[in-house]
C-alpha cells in the first residue's frame, strides 16, 4: 500500500513539536518515545503499520483545539483515532504525522429521556452508551459488531452501521449533534436536541467523512426505548436464489423486520465445527428477527414463515424461547471468530442491490476458483451489504497480495451491478484506490473542494478515501 | 418570465454553463420559500420519470422532475409509500402547480412520520446534480448502506438549489400499512400535551405520530397520538398507551380510515393556517422548550408536531418575527420564516463558523454564485 512520503521539515522538527505540545496538554497526554508509540502503529487492518511521530490524548475539547492549532501551526498532519478498531485502515499513521486519540474523552454529559437523546464524549465505547440508558429501558440502535470496543468518534467518521440498522438506520440517521473541532482550532456546534440541524445538512456531511473534516468531541444521539420483544426465525434454502427471493418477498409483503442475516454454505460449515450451534449443512441460510409484544411477534413471524414455506425450505426453525434464540444467533455471532480460527481472513462490506445476490455469489464462487483462495459469504441481507470473508494465509508469500486483487475484484463486481466499495467499514486506504471505479473524477473533485473548505491544509488524515494520484495535487500545494 | 425548462440532464447543465445571469431554480414552483430570487426561474419539470423501482428492494429512482402524485401512485399498487410524509405547501403558501420529488428533496420536507422514521434526507440514498458551473456530478447510489466517500446526498438534501440542481434521486421507500389508529386526548395544556406526547414516544409501542393543536377543529385542545400496523397490532398498541398515559384522561381511540388520514393531514399540511392574513414560522425545538418558546409570542397560535419538536406558529401579519428570533435563540434550535414579513430574515442566522463553513461549501460548488443567490442566509 502506498502512502505519501513523510515531510522531512515535519520530522526534523520533532522536538520543537513535542515541546509546544506538552505546553498544553498534561505531561502523560503526549506519547513520544517509539517504543511507546509503536502502540498506536496500526488499526483493525493489521497488515499495514507505520508508526506515528507522537500521539495526543487530549481530555477535552479545549485540549484538543489546542493541539489541532499547534499541528496546524506547524503543518503537521494529524490522524484521528477512535478505539483503533477500523477494518480499513481509517486510523493508520504515517511516519510524520500526529495520532490524535479520543480515548480520555468518554463521559456521559447529559441524558434526557423526555426529550429521547443522550450526549456523550466521542471516545466513549458505542455499547457503553447504550449501558448507561438501558437500566431506563432506553437504548443506542446503531450496532456495529465492534461495539463492545468502537468509539462513538469512529463511528462517526465511518457512518458505521449494524445488524439492526434494516429497522433502526445508521449512525447518520441517529445523530443529531456534534460539537467538532476544526484543523486550525476552531470549535463549533452543529445541531443539537432538535431535529434536522439548521443551514446545510453538515451533521450529513460530517458522518462518514473519515476524519478528515473535524475532529468530533461530543455527541448528541437519538436514544429510543427498547421493544417489548425480539425474536428469530432460522431458515435454510439449497439454493442462494431461492433464499434471494425470499427476502425479497418477505420485504414485499409489507413486514419490516429488524434483521435479516444471510450465511452461505461455506460460513455455515465453518461456524458448525466451530460454535455447533445446530445449523442445517445448505446452500443458504437466513435469520429473520422481528421485534414487538409476544402477540405482535407471532403475527409477523406468521407472515415470515408462510413465506418461508411457499420457497420449500430444507429447515425451519422458529424460535419459541430466550434460549433458543440465543442459539438461532449463536452461529451468526460466531461468525468471524470461526473463521479467524480457520485461517487470516480479509472482510468486504461492498453493498449489492437486494436482487444482484444470486448472481454476484455465483461470480464471487468462480473467482475464488480463478484466485485459488475460500470465500465465506456472511451479511445483512435485509440491506445488500455483503461480508465476503476471503481465507489466506499471511505467513505464505504472495498470499496477502493475491487476496487484495480477489477482494478488489469482488468490489468491482459490486459497484458494476450498481453497489458500492464499502457499506459500513469505510475506504480508509484499503478501498482507496478503487474510488475511481466507483466515481468519475469530477464526482471525486467536489468531495474533495468539501475538503478543501474544512481543511484547506490537507493535514487531516490526508492520504485516507482519495486516491493518492487525485488528491496529490492539493497535498502538496497545502505543504 | 417564462421559466427555462430543459428536458434531459444534458441540455440543462449545457444552460448552466453558459448561462450569464443569475438562475432562480425551482421544481414545481409550490414552495416558494426564503426571499424571492432575483433572476431567470428555471425549472426541473421536464426532467421527469421513474427510473427503476424495486418494491422488494424498497428503493425507487427518479428523476427530479417527477411529480410527488405521480411517485406516490405508483408506490400505492405495491403497498409502498414515502414513509418521511412530505408535506404539501400549495394551501399554506397559496401556489399552484405540482410538486415534484427534487424539489422535495432540496428543501428537505418531512411531516408527521419524520419523528419515528426519519426525515427527507434520511431516505435519501442518491443524487445526480449539475454544479453551479454546469458540471453533471453524482454522490450515492441506490444501495441502503453506502460510506463509499462523502455523503454529498445529505448535503444536497436541503440545500434549496443554491449548491447544484438536483437531476435524478434514489430513494429509500416503506411498506404501507394496513391499519391506522389515533388516540386522542381533549383539553390538554400545552405544557402536559408535550408531556404526554414525550412519554408516549418514549415507550417501546412505536408511535408514527406526536401532534398537538391548542385549538382544534372544534376550538378545544387536542392531542393526537398515532400507531400504525396490522390490525391487531394498532389495538393492542392504542390499548397499551392508553394505560400509560392514564394521567392525562383516559383518551379517545380513532381508527376510521377516512378520519384518521384527514386528521393528519390537518398537521402534515398545516391546514389550520391556510387561507388566512397571517405570518407563518416553522420552529425545530427541543421538544419541552416548545410551549415555554410559544408562550412568549403574543397573539401566537401554535401547531405542534414531532411531539413538540416541531412548532409551527401562526402570528399576526408583520409582528413578532425578532421575538420569535429571540425565543428560540435563547434555547437552541431553529426558526424559519414560511409566509410573511422578512424583516427578520427567513432562514435562522448560523453562528460565524458554520456560516463559513456554509459560505466556502456555497463558493466551492456555485463560484460563480448564480445558484439562487440571496436563498438560505446568502447575501445577493
Amino acid at each position: 500500500m502506498e502512502m505519501p512520503n513523510p515531510d522531512p521539515k515535519v520530522l526534523s522538527r520533532k522536538a520543537e513539536l513535542i515541546d509546544r505540545l506538552q505546553q498544553v496538554l498534561p505531561e502523560d497526554a503526549v506519547i513520544h518515545d517509539p517504543s511507546e508509540t509503536r502502540a498506536y502503529e496500526c488499526d483493525g487492518l493489521t497488515a499495514y503499520k507505520c508508526p506515528p511521530l507522537a500521539v495526543v490524548l487530549p481530555a477535552s475539547t479545549e485540549e484538543v483545539a489546542a493541539a489541532l492549532r499547534i499541528c496546524h501551526d506547524m503543518n503537521v498532519p494529524v490522524v484521528p483515532r477512535g478505539s483503533g478498531t477500523s477494518l480499513a485502515g481509517g486510523a493508520l499513521p504515517t511516519e510524520d504525522s500526529v495520532i490524535l486519540g479520543v480515548a480520555k474523552l468518554n463521559d456521559v454529559l447529559e441524558t434526557d429521556y423526555d426529550n429521547r437523546f443522550i450526549r456523550v464524549q466521542t471516545g466513549r465505547t458505542n455499547l457503553s452508551v447504550t449501558g448507561a440508558v438501558e437500566e431506563d429501558g432506553f437504548f443506542y440502535a446503531p450496532d456495529p459488531s465492534s461495539q463492545l470496543a468502537c468509539a462513538i468518534a469512529g463511528n462517526i467518521a465511518m457512518n458505521s452501521g449494524g445488524a439492526h440498522c434494516l429497522k433502526y438506520g445508521v449512525t447518520t440517521n441517529n445523530l443529531m449533534g456534534v460539537k467538532m473541532v476544526t484543523m486550525d482550532g476552531t470549535v463549533m456546534d452543529i445541531g443539537g436536541a432538535h431535529l434536522d440541524a439548521e443551514g446545510y445538512d453538515l451533521l450529513g456531511l460530517i458522518c462518514g467523512s473519515e476524519g478528515q473534516l473535524g475532529v468530533v468531541t461530543e455527541a448528541t444521539l437519538r436514544i429510543l426505548h427498547k421493544p417489548e420483544g425480539a425474536r428469530p426465525v432460522l431458515m435454510g434454502f439449497d439454493s442462494n436464489e431461492v433464499a434471494g427471493q425470499c427476502v425479497s418477498d418477505i420485504i414485499k409483503a409489507g413486514v419490516l423486520p429488524v434483521a435479516i442475516e444471510y450465511m452461505d454454505r461455506p460460513c455455515i460449515r465453518a461456524t458448525e465445527d466451530f460454535a455447533q450451534a445446530g445449523y442445517p449443512d445448505c446452500e443458504a441460510l437466513l435469520i429473520v428477527e422481528v421485534e414487538g409484544s409476544d402477540a405482535e411477534i407471532d403475527e409477523q413471524l406468521e407472515t415470515i414463515m408462510t413465506i418461508a414455506r411457499s420457497h420449500n425450505p430444507v429447515a425451519l426453525r422458529e424460535s419459541s424461547s430466550a434460549e433458543e434464540s440465543a442459539k438461532i444467533w449463536l452461529g451468526r455471532k460466531s461468525a468471524f471468530g470461526a473463521m479467524g480460527k480457520i485461517n487470516d481472513y480479509m472482510c468486504l462490506d461492498g453493498t449489492i442491490p437486494v436482487s444482484q445476490l444470486p448472481h454476484v455469489l455465483k461470480r464471487i464462487g468462480e473467482m475464488s476458483k480463478e484466485f485459488g483462495l475460500d470465500v465465506a459469504n456472511v451479511f445483512h441481507a435485509g440491506d445488500g451489504n455483503m461480508h465476503p470473508l476471503i481465507l489466506f494465509d499471511a505467513n505464505k508469500p504472495g498470499d496477502l497480495e493475491t487476496c487484495e486483487a480477489f477482494g478488489a475484484e469482488i468490489l468491482k463486481l459490486c459497484v458494476e451491478v450498481d453497489g458500492c466499495l464499502t457499506g459500513e467499514h469505510g475506504v480508509g486506504i484499503e478501498k482507496r484506490d478503487l474510488m475511481l471505479h466507483q466515481y468519475d473524477p469530477a464526482d471525486l473533485e467536489i468531495q474533495m473542494a468539501v475538503k478543501d473548505v474544512f481543511d484547506p491544509k490537507w493535514l487531516l488524515n490526508p492520504a485516507k478515501v482519495f486516491p493518492l494520484a487525485s488528491s496529490d495535487a492539493r497535498r502538496i500545494a497545502a505543504e | 418570465m417564462t421559466p427555462l425548462a430543459p428536458k434531459t440532464e444534458a441540455e440543462l447543465a449545457e444552460l448552466v454553463a453558459s448561462t450569464t445571469e443569475p438562475l432562480r431554480v425551482m421544481g414545481g414552483g409550490t414552495r416558494p420559500i426564503g426571499v424571492p430570487v432575483n433572476g431567470q426561474p428555471l425549472t426541473t419539470a421536464k426532467i421527469k420519470g421513474i427510473e427503476l423501482y424495486e418494491p422488494g428492494a424498497l428503493t425507487m429512482v427518479a428523476k427530479a422532475g417527477t411529480t410527488v402524485a405521480e411517485i406516490e401512485k405508483t408506490l400505492a399498487k405495491e403497498n409502498q409509500r414515502l414513509a418521511f410524509e412530505p408535506m404539501d405547501h400549495r394551501g399554506l403558501l397559496g401556489t399552484k402547480g405540482e410538486p415534484t420529488i427534487g424539489g422535495v428533496f432540496a428543501g428537505n420536507i418531512s411531516g408527521p412520520r419524520r419523528i419515528q422514521c426519519g426525515a427527507a434526507r434520511d431516505f435519501l440514498l442518491g443524487v445526480r446534480f449539475v454544479d453551479g458551473q454546469g458540471q453533471i456530478t453524482r454522490n450515492g447510489g441506490r444501495v441502503m448502506k453506502n460510506v463509499t466517500g462523502y455523503d454529498v446526498v445529505k448535503l444536497m438534501a436541503g440545500s434549496y438549489g443554491t449548491l447544484g440542481v438536483l437531476t435524478e434521486v434514489s430513494f429509500k421507500v416503506l411498506p404501507d400499512t394496513h391499519t391506522t389508529g389515533v388516540l386522542l386526548f381533549d383539553g390538554l395544556t400545552d405544557r402536559d400535551a408535550v408531556a404526554a406526547l414525550s412519554r408516549a414516544l418514549g415507550s417501546p409501542f412505536e408511535v408514527t405520530g406526536a401532534a398537538h393543536l391548542p385549538s382544534g377543529m372544534d376550538g378545544d385542545p387536542v392531542t393526537m397520538i398515532r400507531v400504525e400496523g396490522t390490525e391487531k397490532s394498532v389495538a393492542y398498541r392504542l390499548g397499551e398507551l392508553q394505560k400509560l398515559l392514564g394521567k392525562f384522561g383516559t383518551g379517545r381511540t380513532e381508527t376510521d380510515p377516512e378520519k384518521t388520514r384527514a386528521g393528519w393531514r390537518y398537521i402534515q399540511n398545516v391546514e389550520p393556517f391556510h387561507a388566512v392574513q397571517t405570518d407563518v414560522w416553522r420552529l425545530s425545538v427541543k421538544p419541552s422548550d416548545a410551549p415555554g418558546i410559544v408562550a412568549q409570542i403574543d397573539g401566537a397560535d401554535a401547531i405542534y408536531d414531532w411531539g413538540g419538536g416541531l412548532v409551527w406558529l401562526q402570528v399576526p401579519q408583520d409582528t413578532q418575527g425578532a421575538r420569535i428570533r429571540a425565543a428560540v435563540d435563547a434555547k437552541g434550535g431553529h426558526a424559519t420564516l414560511i409566509r410573511g414579513n422578512r424583516a427578520a430574515g427567513v432562514f435562522q442566522p448560523l453562528a460565524p463558523a458554520i456560516a463559513t463553513l456554509q459560505d466556502g461549501l456555497r463558493a466551492r460548488f456555485d463560484p460563480r454564485g448564480i445558484l439562487n443567490p440571496g436563498l438560505m442566509g446568502q447575501a445577493a
